[in-house]
Formats: C-alpha cells, structure tokens, sequence
C-alpha cells in the first residue's frame, strides 16, 4: 500500500501510538495460561512476579496520577482506561503495546519461556482479541533457542508487529548468538523493538551501580547507544537487510554525534569490520527508528532544529505517548511547538506506517 | 611542465618506496612489482605524511566473518588516523569518488623514447586529479608536474606557480 | 576538510597561541620507574610485575603502541617517550605555548594499591626529573592510585604544590562511578590544592566495558569512550560532587565533545521530573556542567558540513567549555593546524586553542 493511497483510507491520518505500557494486574493473571506446576511454583515459592526497577512506581516518570484504574490494579492494567486514554484521546488509529513484565531476567530457561508464553497469550486473548486497534511487541526469554520457538509459536498472529527486546543486556545485541532471533523475526515479518525493561544483570552504567534512579533513567540513552553501535558493527544489516529495529524510549537528540563519532572511527577502523562497506549512519538511517519521548528538548528551540537537520533524515522519529510514563501534562504538550509543519505528519503517522508496513 | 628527477630506477626496488620534495612538493614514490606509481605526501584528512605509512593488504568482506585478503602492500595506510588510499589510483578505499589523495602519473619509458605521452593501454581513472606523464631517462624515475617552472636539473626545486 | 597550501616543510604556521591539553609521554621502558622506586618495591616490580585492570590486550588497538606510525622515535625508544623527539614532531612543529602530559605509566589502576600507590610516586618523580625540569613548555598531571581515596589523597599533598603539576589524573573507567563518596577524597585534595581533575579515557571497570556486556570490536570499544565519559558526567553531577567541592573542576579527557550538549539537555529534562530524589542539587545539571567541566576537543567529531559543526558549537550554550588537544602521538591525533571541520571565529578559535586552557590551569 503506498502512502498516497493509505491517505485515502479511513483514520489514515490519525496518529499512530508506538509506545504505550501495559501491565499485569498481578502475577495471578498469568494463572489461565500457565501450567500447573507453574502455578503451584508461584503460589508455594517467593516469586511474586519478575518485578524491575525500571520504573520506580511512585514516580510521575513511571505514571500519570489519573492513570490508576478506578478498580484497582497497576497503571496499564485496565484495557478500558488504556483505550480511554490513548486510542480516544488521541483519536490514534493504532496503538503498539509493551507489556515489560520483564521476562528476560529470569535464569530458569523452563520458567522463562513459561512465563514469556503466558505473556504472550494474555496479551493476545485481553488485549489483541479485544481491540481491533492494539498491536504488540511479543516478549521472549532470554535464552536465545527458547526465544526463537516461542517467536514461531505466537509470531504469526497479526496483533503482534515486533519482539521486544530489553536494552539491558548480557551481551550487545549485534552479536552473532542473537542471530538466529533476528531470522525467526524476519520469518514472521517481525521488527525488533530495543526498550528498557528487565536487566540481564550488569551494572546499568558501564562505569558500575549509580547511587539514584535519575542516573539510570538519563544513562539508559548510553546503553542505547552501545545496541546501536554493535548491531551495526557486527554486520547485522549486512547479514539481514530486511531488518527494521526501533528504539523505545532512548531519546534520539544523541544521535548526529554518534553518528559523527562512529562514522569519523569507521574510516579509521574498517578493516576489523571490513562486511561494513558503507558509513555507519547510512545503515542508522535505512534499520532504526526511535520514539520521540523523551525529547531532551534543548532550552532554545532553534537547537531541537539543528538536532532535527543533523539526524540527516525526517524518517526515523515516530510519535509515541509512553503511556501512563508522564512526558506532558496536555496533549497539544506532545509534540514542540517548534516543529516544522512538514515533519508533522511524518512524526504522527507515516513514519510508523512504512516502519509497520501498515 | 616540467620534469623532476626523483630518483635512479635501482633505488626503488619492488616493494618499496621513496619520498623526496620535487616542485615544491613533498610527493612519495612506489615501486608495485615494477610499476612506479606517485601519490602528494599529504593525506587529505588532517595533511599527515601520507606516504610514510604503512603499505599493508585489502581486506574485504561479504558478510561478517569472512575474509578475503588481496593486493598485498598496494594500499597506503596513513600513519595518522589509518586512513587505507590505493597506491595505484590515489582513491581512499572508503569514498573512492570523493577523498583521495592527489596522484601523479608515472610510467617507465625506455631511454631511447621521447618523452611525453602515455602508454597505450592506461586506462585513466574516473578522477578529476590530473596525470603527470613521468620519462626515464638513462634509467632514473622522473615525475612530471604541470604548471610549474623548474630551476635546475637536479634541485627539484620550484620556481614557478604552485599547484593548489 | 579545508586543505591548506602548505608543503610538509612548514614549521608553526599557526599565528595563534597552542595549550596542548592531552599530550601522552611513555616510559622509556619497563625498567625505568626502578630508579626512582625504594628498594622494597623494586623487588616486588620485577617479579610480579602490575595487576592493573585486565590481563592482555582484550580489544588490540589498530596500531602497534596505539600510535601513530609515523612517531616512532628515530632513537628507538617507543613513541612518547623521546623527548627531544616529542620537541620536533609535536612542540617545535606546531609552535606549542604549553603541552600537559597525561601519562598512563601503570601506577593508577592497580589492584594493590600500595603498589601502585610506590608507583604512583616513582612515576610523579620521574615525570619532574625527566619531562618538567628539561622543558619548560611541559606541564603535568599528578599520577594518583585512585581507587584509594586516602593514598591519593597522600600523594597529591606530596606533590601537588610543585608549579609544574596542572591536574589529577583518574581514568573514566573506574571501579565504581566517579561521583560515588568513595573518590571524595582525592577531590577534597585536589580542590584544596586547586587542581583540577582530568578525567581521561581508559581504566577498566570491574564489569564488562558496556552496561550490556563484552562488544567483540576494537572499534566499538574506541566508540564506548563517549558513553562510558556521559555516564561518568551523570554521575558526578547528579552526586552532587560539585555542591560538596565548590571549587572542584573536571576536564573532561579524550572522549570527543559533541555528546555533551544532548547531555546536558537530557539531565535538565531528567532533573525537572526526577529532583525529588537528589534535593541537594541546587541547580540544574547544565549548570554544574558549564561551571565546573570542561572538555578536550581531541578525538574532534567531524559533522558533514561545516554548518553543522558551527551548530554544535554554538549547542553548548558557552565559550569557555572547550580545550584543544592533540593527543601526540596516539593514532586519533588531532592536527592543531587542521583538526576542524569548519573555520571559527577568530575569538571562538583563541579561547579553544589556548585562553580556555590558560583559564582552567591558570597559566
């Protein structure tokens, strides 16, 4: 379908929300889809759930004080205010949903693919099934063999639109042992979708363990960065060109000097990576996308300009709310007044329409 | 033109090379299996010596763990920032079209021929860098550079405009 | 790249004043530090030898001795570690006013700390008697074993009123963040004797080099410098170092510059929604940033266009933040007469090259 034609149909001009949080009202939802000696291991061990600090609750960072459902339970855990509050109020044509229970932590490869499958099938039946306009990233175990089976289990459903993937790693994700991920995903047409989540257990800053939560909400744009670098340096794009990867919640104003730094290295450097045959920010440009919360808005909006010129393309940022994450107190906050008109529609639509392939 | 020695034939074996300031210019000389090639001992990036670095191999690559390695000791690594430049073109290895380094033609004629003219069969490269026609005489390599006046037969040094 | 009509020839062409903010001189060799080394410790030297960081060369550089290739002394010494040498390609060539040495001898990163701590003192002795008495053109900083606040501490007292140390050295790569209490003392020193601290890229931490894990390529370590330097900057910052050190400065050493403005908007942002959490900073992180850090140029980012480089200048929101640097003789050199990617304005280009530098040291 192409863009000029998608315009004339129905809602194609709405925006499109890649970025939006769901929760598990409690461990005990998982119950339906899980097997039994799972259940009886929930309920007669410690385990209460993966749980992460990601997202301190309390914090207006992790969730908008009206985002609590009136019946209870997390921010995120009531389909009917999160379709209130994201669909309807944005008259969004679509939604993406990630659900970061945080499955990757867990090290007991049969648990891990239990809990990401039950996931996975909650998402579907409350979620996909319930709402023609939701899709969803799909989560998967941290270990890579049981996260290819569980991508050709569930990866063909059409709610499901990529796999998530926590950006807190054991190893960068541009490495080889990842690869046959990277081959289911494509097999089931699949993006990747790189976010914070679960940690597989480093210090979050490569330097060691911050004192407080503010270093590791700004630092997480550091591990970013190193994701970028190593899938692009291990010829992940070279080895897949049909690969599309978006970045959730990692900023982007970071990018033109990433890219200057790694281009600038890569003319230096080609020859211990010589499957690179092209600068470093051409395949930035062509595979990864980026949410555009947080903005890291600069204090003069002629810089958020500058920064917006230097990316070196009006493809690659794509609108999202982070829901119930507060960035804004109102709707017309989301996007900078400063923003060229031209880059609008791009921003709310159509960048997510040719990254979604929708 | 006008032509400046750089040095005797036997004075630059295979394999090796010589730098030596002809017109004003510091310019380095190549010897790759008995072709003469010349190069501006500048590097275009941040004007590094160029043709100090070291002549290593090509390695390229169709996909992430496979190598091929090929044309031993004809690329050029700038001892600065390793930028890789092809002896024979002048053209670095990662924008060929774009950032090189300024060439000069050289070619070996017999004693006996006149000089000037190229040999039949060169195929010019896609560049916009000049060619400078280069003659040996009783067996030395001169490098011919346009423009320019010499001096003297031996001082290699430039009386004349010089070459932006 | 602007090209220059100049032949190789030419010598300080360069009417402007150069301060060299990171030059890296080396030991002769592995025997040198003996001398100035006591006796207990020269036995221990030649037996066992350092335990610094890791073992081997996990990420080889592109280059014997991380070098450029062109700065191996004719003496035979390695690169770096000819002075006279170090006076002809770098000094005399580009007309240098100053050049501050960061040497990375050895001492600074071992696990025993009273090891490197003997080190340490041979080092900063043997930085006096063969680098700063014979070139008055050379400053220095002060090689402290700074996982230990208290024996950092020791020596920066020892040293730190001779004129001719500038700064203190700690790597990026660290134990523990840089802005953690346990580094509090080698600041309180270094403020009390008015030095600043170099932060410079290197070190091993005690994780992998990234927060998600071993990278496989030298280039992707090369390309970490920039994060594993913003992290540090967090950390500092949002500690609160600098409302604990008022008059603490850090010099922010061979990790680029370009990511520092994103930074700085990225914590401001951060800091409006999160300061609940870190009520004794005062201020925004911005602020602390252009107060109290300031940033060597080298390896120098290089935009496009030259527009764009103007830009990012003109993003840090001051003049004041940039020192030029060079970085003689590692490969990622930065020619002082033709590093930028763009021609800046003349007071802009003064500041950067030298009024910047000769601020922060006092010169």
């Amino acid at each position: 379908m192409t863009a000029e034609a998608a315009d004339d149909a129905p809602g194609a001009t709405s925006p499109i929300d890649c970025d939006v949080h769901i929760a598990l009202p409690s461990t005990k939802t998982l119950f339906p889809y899980l097997a039994g000696h799972w259940q009886q291991y929930i309920q007669t061990s410690a385990f209460k759930g993966v749980g992460d600090t990601s997202y301190p609750r309390g914090v207006p960072t992790s969730a908008r004080p009206d985002s609590y459902p009136p019946g209870g339970g997390p921010p995120g855990s009531s389909l009917e205010l999160v379709r209130q509050q994201t669909l309807e109020a944005w008259g969004a044509r679509l939604a993406v949903l990630n659900c970061d229970y945080g499955v990757q932590a867990i090290h007991n490869p049969d648990l891990a693919a239990g809990i990401a499958g039950a996931v996975n099938d909650w998402i579907i039946a409350e979620w996909l099934e319930r709402e023609p306009r939701f899709r969803a990233s799909l989560v998967v175990p941290r270990q890579v063999e049981s996260a290819v089976r569980e991508i050709e289990r569930v990866g063909s459903h059409a709610g499901f639109v990529q796999v998530f993937l926590p950006v807190l790693s054991e190893q960068p994700y541009g490495q080889r042992g990842f690869w046959p991920l990277y081959e289911a995903a494509l097999r089931h047409d699949l993006a990747i979708s790189i976010q914070p989540g679960a940690s597989a257990g480093h210090p979050p800053l490569p330097t060691g363990w911050p004192s407080y939560y503010i270093e590791e909400y700004a630092g997480i744009a550091q591990v970013f960065q190193t994701q970028v670098v190593s899938l692009v340096a291990e010829g992940v794009f070279d080895r897949f060109p049909e690969l599309r990867v978006l970045l959730v919640e990692a900023g982007f104003t970071w990018l033109p000097s990433l890219m200057w730094r790694f281009d600038k290295d890569w003319k230096s450097l080609r020859r211990e990576i010589p499957w690179v045959r092209r600068p470093p920010s051409e395949y930035i440009r062509e595979h990864l996308r980026f949410t555009i919360l947080p903005w890291d808005a600069p204090p003069q909006p002629g810089w958020l300009l500058e920064i917006l010129e230097q990316l070196g393309s009006e493809e690659l940022l794509l609108f999202a709310t982070d829901y119930p994450h507060r960035h804004f107190d109102k709707p017309e906050q989301a996007l900078p007044a400063a923003l060229p008109a031209a880059l609008r529609p791009k921003i709310l639509h159509e960048n997510a329409r040719a990254f979604y392939r929708l | 033109m006008a032509r400046y020695l750089v040095g005797a034939v036997g004075e630059i074996p295979p394999g090796q090379r010589k730098i030596a300031e002809v017109g004003g210019r510091s310019i380095g000389v190549f010897n790759l299996g008995g072709e003469f090639f010349a190069l501006l001992n500048r590097c275009p990036h941040q004007a590094g010596p160029l043709c100090e670095g070291h002549c290593i191999g090509l390695v390229l690559s169709e996909r992430p763990g496979e190598y091929r390695f090929l044309r031993e000791g004809e690329i050029l690594r700038c001892p600065w920032h390793g930028w890789e430049f092809d002896i024979r073109t002048g053209q670095s290895w990662f924008d060929p079209a774009r950032t090189r380094v300024r060439r000069y033609d050289i070619f070996v004629e017999p004693p006996s021929a006149t000089p000037s003219g190229e040999l039949p069969g060169l195929v010019r490269g896609p560049y916009v860098a000049e060619t400078y026609p280069v003659t040996v005489d009783e067996n030395r390599v001169m490098v011919e550079i346009p423009g320019a006046v010499r001096a003297t037969a031996r001082s290699g040094m430039d009386s004349g405009p010089s070459q932006r | 790249m602007v090209m220059t009509e100049t032949s190789s020839e030419v010598r300080g062409r360069t009417k402007t004043a150069i301060i060299d903010a990171d030059i890296h001189n080396e030991l002769p060799s592995a025997k040198t530090l003996l001398k100035y080394l006591p006796l207990q410790w020269r036995r221990r030297h030649e037996l066992f030898g350092g335990r610094g960081g890791r073992r081997g060369s996990l990420y080889p550089r592109s280059v014997t001795g991380n070098a450029r290739t062109d700065s191996w002394p004719p003496s035979g010494l390695p690169p770096g570690a000819d002075l006279d040498f170090m006076r002809q390609q770098l000094l005399d060539r580009f007309n240098i006013e100053y050049g501050i040495l960061n040497p990375f001898v050895g001492g600074s990163g071992q696990r025993n700390v009273e090891y490197g701590a003997a080190l340490c003192r041979a080092a900063n002795d043997w930085l006096v008697a063969e680098w700063l008495e014979p070139e008055p053109r050379l400053r220095a900083a002060i090689v402290v074993p700074f996982e230990d606040g208290d024996l950092a501490a020791q020596e920066i007292d020892r040293v730190g009123d001779d004129p001719g140390f500038v700064q203190v050295l700690v790597m990026t790569r660290t134990a523990e963040p840089l802005g953690k209490r346990k580094y509090w003392k080698l600041y309180e020193a270094a403020e009390r004797h008015g030095l600043p601290i170099a932060m410079h890229f290197g070190g091993s931490s005690n994780g992998p080099i990234t927060a998600a894990g071993w990278v496989s390529y030298y280039i992707e370590d090369h390309v970490a410098a920039a994060q594993a330097t913003q992290a540090q900057v967090i950390s500092m910052v949002c500690e609160g170092v600098f409302e604990q050190f008022p008059a603490l400065r850090v010099v922010l050493t061979e990790g680029g510059f370009a990511w520092l403005p994103p930074l700085m908007w990225r914590l401001d942002r951060a800091w409006e929604k999160l300061h609940d959490e870190v009520p004794f900073l005062r201020r925004p992180p911005s602020a602390y940033i252009r107060e109290h850090m300031r940033i060597t140029t080298q390896p120098m980012e290089e935009p496009p266009t030259a527009r764009q480089f103007l830009q990012l200048l003109d993003q840090f929101g001051s003049d004041d933040m940039l020192l030029f640097a060079t970085d003689y003789p590692h490969w990622d050199f930065d020619s002082p007469e033709d590093a930028f990617p763009a021609k800046l304005p003349e007071r802009l280009e003064r500041k950067i090259m030298a009024e910047n530098a000769r601020t922060t040291y006092r010169f």
